[in-house]
């Protein structure tokens, strides 16, 4: 990891500033942040669902189902790229559908959405599983007993726990996506400016041998994820203090 | 606010955890719910508060039919043996909770709240969190929780059971002061005999999922109504016998009065062993026995003694006597029976 | 930094309990269930099974000759031989390194055990492209060791010495990331025990280490093997895309998709879908018989 920064430090301050203000090299690290905070936030939504549903409510299939939440962990990600895209391509399965209502999926940011939020799927759900399992019934009880609605339970007593672990969850989301390649480079087509990701662009640059205005992408990506990751370990901490758990 | 329990019925499956129970509980009595892990006397509280459907029975609380009742909508204070304090919950909020859902004035709220800390000393912890109090802190919060949204009953789910020793002595006394003052009817579980008998008016003893006996603590103590609770409540000894002449068992040396079974009845004999007294005089005493073995156990020394039947004789003699008396081990001492209990031994 | 809670994460997966059975009182109605149900099995089937079918309708879609044909082409061949090369030189050596890192971290104390635990986690931590990278600036021509290299006609670079190493990098914390916090809840009280009885190290370590994380182990390897068989930003950084030397599965998936021959492109995808299923089921299949034995 040292030489990332070795090599940055020879290029010097000039020349680094203007390899990352690029209108090109910005316009990447906007989508790749942008669309790994979106997929993230699906994630999150999504995975207190799912793993709630799992843990919760029993229904036919449900180990199926909970043994397929992994998928993304085992499915290559070159696969899920083009796979993806053949499913949200504008004459694909979904995308055909989709493309009728305007909706243009694959090649374009959505897409990029829609591959991070696939590999980024199985961390809210298992970070919330074993959380959602070691909840003991008593605290719902108490709340029954001391007449709250299911909803009120739910929102007051049940909620506000989950949230460290939540955090947790959209942290690895995100980590995961920001550093994503093999799945994002087939669905998003790759468009300059559009559609082109930041790893995608350290990888042009590698193949261009431009191996120092990729090392500064490199450390721009590695600092913002850095900070990022950082204010939600701090947002955690503070939120688990508040929510009185250890 | 009584509690009015008909032929209540609930099975896990194949298990009846609660069997047919019926009992009766007046409006601002103290009760204890008795019985060993198992019994079912936890399944029985929750149906109470409406935590478990029952299979079958009726439930009236205060009169008024509540068995198809949500817990919800029952009023019903509940208090968990491991508290169940919302943990992300400051100790005002934890106590608040009850009368905000119900969404009660804040004034209201704030004054009710303040109140019950003042009730259960714990002014000034408004602002912790469960995980900065102690096990007793935390009891009594759950306490104040329960009886915030003023209850019509309240129950206690082996309240004591995660304390020590010496905490959970302090709370019991301080429940039986709270009741005093608050007068809600109130249902305890304990699997504690001691813990029954020193706070509660009644106690239920639960075996199998029945009801064994109930009844005031000394009914249940000197008056037990079945072997279970013989054996359960309080130390005793048992010996085996048979009605030899009308009215007549005979153990080792001793002749017991028996009423009842008919002659060749197998018949088992109860007798506690602070109602065996011991006499370094023969006095009118017929018995003659050793000391094998002497257990100092505090206020009282258990005497270990050989009546030359198949095992020995437990005596509970006040510390004091025993040694003014130079019982010990080896010593030879007179023994008599002051009460004891017969049940026939059922044919199986 | 985050990134090593994932493995922690799913190390919990391991120990995962049945799921509860709420009373009546204390669930949703049947019908907030139902949607609930609903609505998470939609999302999954969008996101999940919906692209898993569709590999393998697009694999066979012109045929079984065509989906033969692309898998016994001589380059599917030589790609498939360098995975099974990479996949069988990296998981047994992570499975050693992964073992003696968890081994380090969990029994002894030492200057720079948290800096290990860090080091640990760092490949999951940043992305693959950029760990390709890092081969690439250490060991290209005008990397930190490329000019000794090429003095000495060593190639690792654009060759199979750098895919190796790059998978071995990428796929380095799945063995000890499960591993470590079994070893750790097993504390030392059975070593102890085995070595006041007189076990020596190795007897320690096959008779009361072994048998108590085998599961952990188990599951690890099957993680570390999906991934090093599948990886692709990384190897495609350094495996410089030639052909028929080079490339790896997942590369030559992408070689055939950007030459439109999707069919062919697919039913090789679809042996790498295979292996996705099979790495599930056995996951599955540790993780039943684990809390069996738990």
């Amino acid at each position: 990891m040292s030489t990332i920064f070795a090599k940055t430090a020879t290029l010097g301050w000039g020349p680094f500033w203007e390899v990352v203000s690029a209108p090109r090299v910005v316009a990447a690290f906007r989508l790749t942040f942008g669309a790994s905070a979106v997929a993230a936030s699906i994630n999150t939504v999504f995975g207190l669902l799912v793993a709630w549903v799992l843990v919760r409510y029993s229904f036919p299939g449900r180990k199926i189902v909970d043994a397929l939440v992994d998928m993304p962990f085992a499915l290559p990600t070159a696969v899920a790229g083009i796979a993806l895209t053949a499913v949200y391509a504008p004459s694909g399965w979904i995308g055909a559908p989709l493309s009728k209502w305007g909706i243009q999926a694959a090649f374009a940011p959505l897409g990029v959405v829609i591959a991070l939020t696939f590999i980024g799927l199985p961390f809210v759900v298992r970070t919330l599983q074993p959380v959602l399992e070691s909840t003991e019934p008593d605290m719902e009880e108490a709340a029954l007993t001391l007449g709250a609605t299911r909803w009120q339970t739910l929102r007051r007593v049940v909620f506000p726990p989950l949230i460290p672990a939540l955090l947790t969850g959209f942290a690895l989301s995100f980590a995961r996506a920001v550093g994503e390649y093999g799945s994002v480079a087939f669905i998003s087509g790759n468009m300059p400016l559009k559609t082109e990701i930041a790893p995608l662009l350290i990888m042009t640059k590698l193949e261009q041998y431009d191996y120092a205005g990729a090392t500064a992408i490199a450390v721009v990506m590695l600092v913002i994820s850095f900070s990022i990751l950082l204010t939600i370990n701090l947002l955690q901490a503070w939120s688990r203090r508040w929510t009185g758990g250890k | 606010m009584s509690i009015d329990v008909q032929g209540l019925t609930k099975k896990f499956g194949d298990f009846r955890a609660v069997d047919d129970v019926s009992f009766r509980l007046e409006a601002g009595s103290l009760s204890a719910l008795l019985g060993p892990s198992g019994s079912g006397k936890s399944t029985l509280l929750r149906m109470i508060a409406g935590l478990e459907t029952p299979d079958a029975g009726e439930i009236r609380l205060t009169g008024a039919e509540a068995t198809a009742q949500s817990a919800r909508d029952r009023n019903v204070g509940f208090v968990f043996q491991h508290y169940a304090l919302f943990k992300h919950m400051t100790v005002w909020d934890n106590v608040a909770f009850g009368l905000d859902v119900r969404k009660a004035p804040k004034e209201e709220i704030d004054a009710r709240v303040a109140d019950l800390l003042r009730l259960v000393q714990m002014q000034g912890y408004e602002r912790r969190f469960p995980s900065q109090l102690s096990g007793g802190q935390r009891q009594r919060i759950a306490l104040a929780r329960a009886l915030a949204p003023q209850p019509k009953v309240l129950l206690l789910d082996e309240p004591f059971g995660a304390l020590d020793a010496k905490v959970r002595d302090e709370l019991r006394e301080w429940i039986r002061r709270l009741h005093d003052e608050t007068h809600v009817t109130t249902l305890f579980v304990t699997h504690d005999q001691q813990e029954a008998m020193e706070i509660s008016g009644k106690i239920i003893v639960m075996a199998r999922g029945r009801i064994e006996q109930e009844g005031t603590p000394l009914e249940i103590f000197d008056k037990p109504a079945t072997p279970f609770v013989a054996q359960f409540v309080g130390e005793t000894n048992i010996v085996e016998s048979v009605v030899s002449a009308p009215e007549l068992a005979l153990w080792g040396p001793f002749r017991f009065t028996v009423t009842g079974p008919a002659v060749g009845a197998r018949v088992r004999i109860f007798f506690r062993p602070n109602d065996v007294y011991l006499s370094s005089n023969p006095e009118t005493l017929q018995v003659e026995g050793k000391i094998t073995r002497s257990r100092f156990r505090g206020p009282l020394i258990e005497h270990h003694v050989d009546v030359g039947a198949e095992r020995p004789v437990i005596a509970h003699v006040p510390k004091g006597v025993s040694l003014a008396s130079g019982f010990d081990a080896g010593r030879r001492v007179w023994v008599g029976v002051t009460a004891f209990h017969v049940f026939p031994v059922d044919p199986q | 930094m985050d990134g090593g809670k994932i493995m922690a994460g799913s190390a919990t997966g391991l120990a995962r309990k049945g799921a509860l059975g709420p009373s009546r009182s204390l669930t949703e109605p049947r019908w907030v269930q139902w949607i609930a149900i609903g609505v998470a099995l939609a999302f999954l089937s969008l996101f999940l099974v919906v692209p898993l079918v569709s590999v393998f309708v697009n694999a066979f879609a012109k045929g079984i000759a065509v989906f033969a044909k692309a898998i016994v082409d001589p380059m599917a061949l030589s790609a498939i031989k360098l995975t099974f090369l990479a996949a069988l030189i990296s998981v047994p050596a992570n499975l050693v390194f992964g073992l003696a890192a968890a081994w380090a971290i969990t029994r002894f104390r030492f200057p720079g055990r948290n800096f290990l635990i860090t080091l640990i986690d760092l490949p999951f931590s940043v992305s693959p492209v950029i760990s390709g990278m890092v081969f690439v600036l250490m060991f290209g021509a005008q990397g930190w060791f490329g000019p000794w290299l090429s003095d000495h006609g060593i190639k690792i670079l654009f060759a199979v010495p750098g895919i190796v190493l790059a998978t071995i990098f990428v796929t380095f914390p799945f063995v000890a990331r499960e591993v470590i916090p079994l070893l750790q809840s097993q504390g030392t009280d059975e070593e102890e025990a085995a070595f006041v009885l007189g076990a020596g190290g190795w007897q320690m370590f096959w008779r009361v280490t072994l048998p108590n994380i085998k599961w952990g182990l188990l599951y690890g390897v099957i993680l570390c093997n999906a991934r090093a068989m599948g990886e692709f930003g990384a190897v495609s950084v350094v495996s410089g895309h030639i052909r028929g030397r080079t490339n790896t599965i997942p590369l030559h998936v992408e070689i055939l998709y950007n030459e439109y021959n999707f069919a062919a492109a697919f039913a090789v995808a679809s042996l790498l879908a295979c292996l996705a299923l099979v790495t599930l089921a056995a996951k599955s299949w540790v993780e039943w018989r684990y809390r069996n034995e738990n």
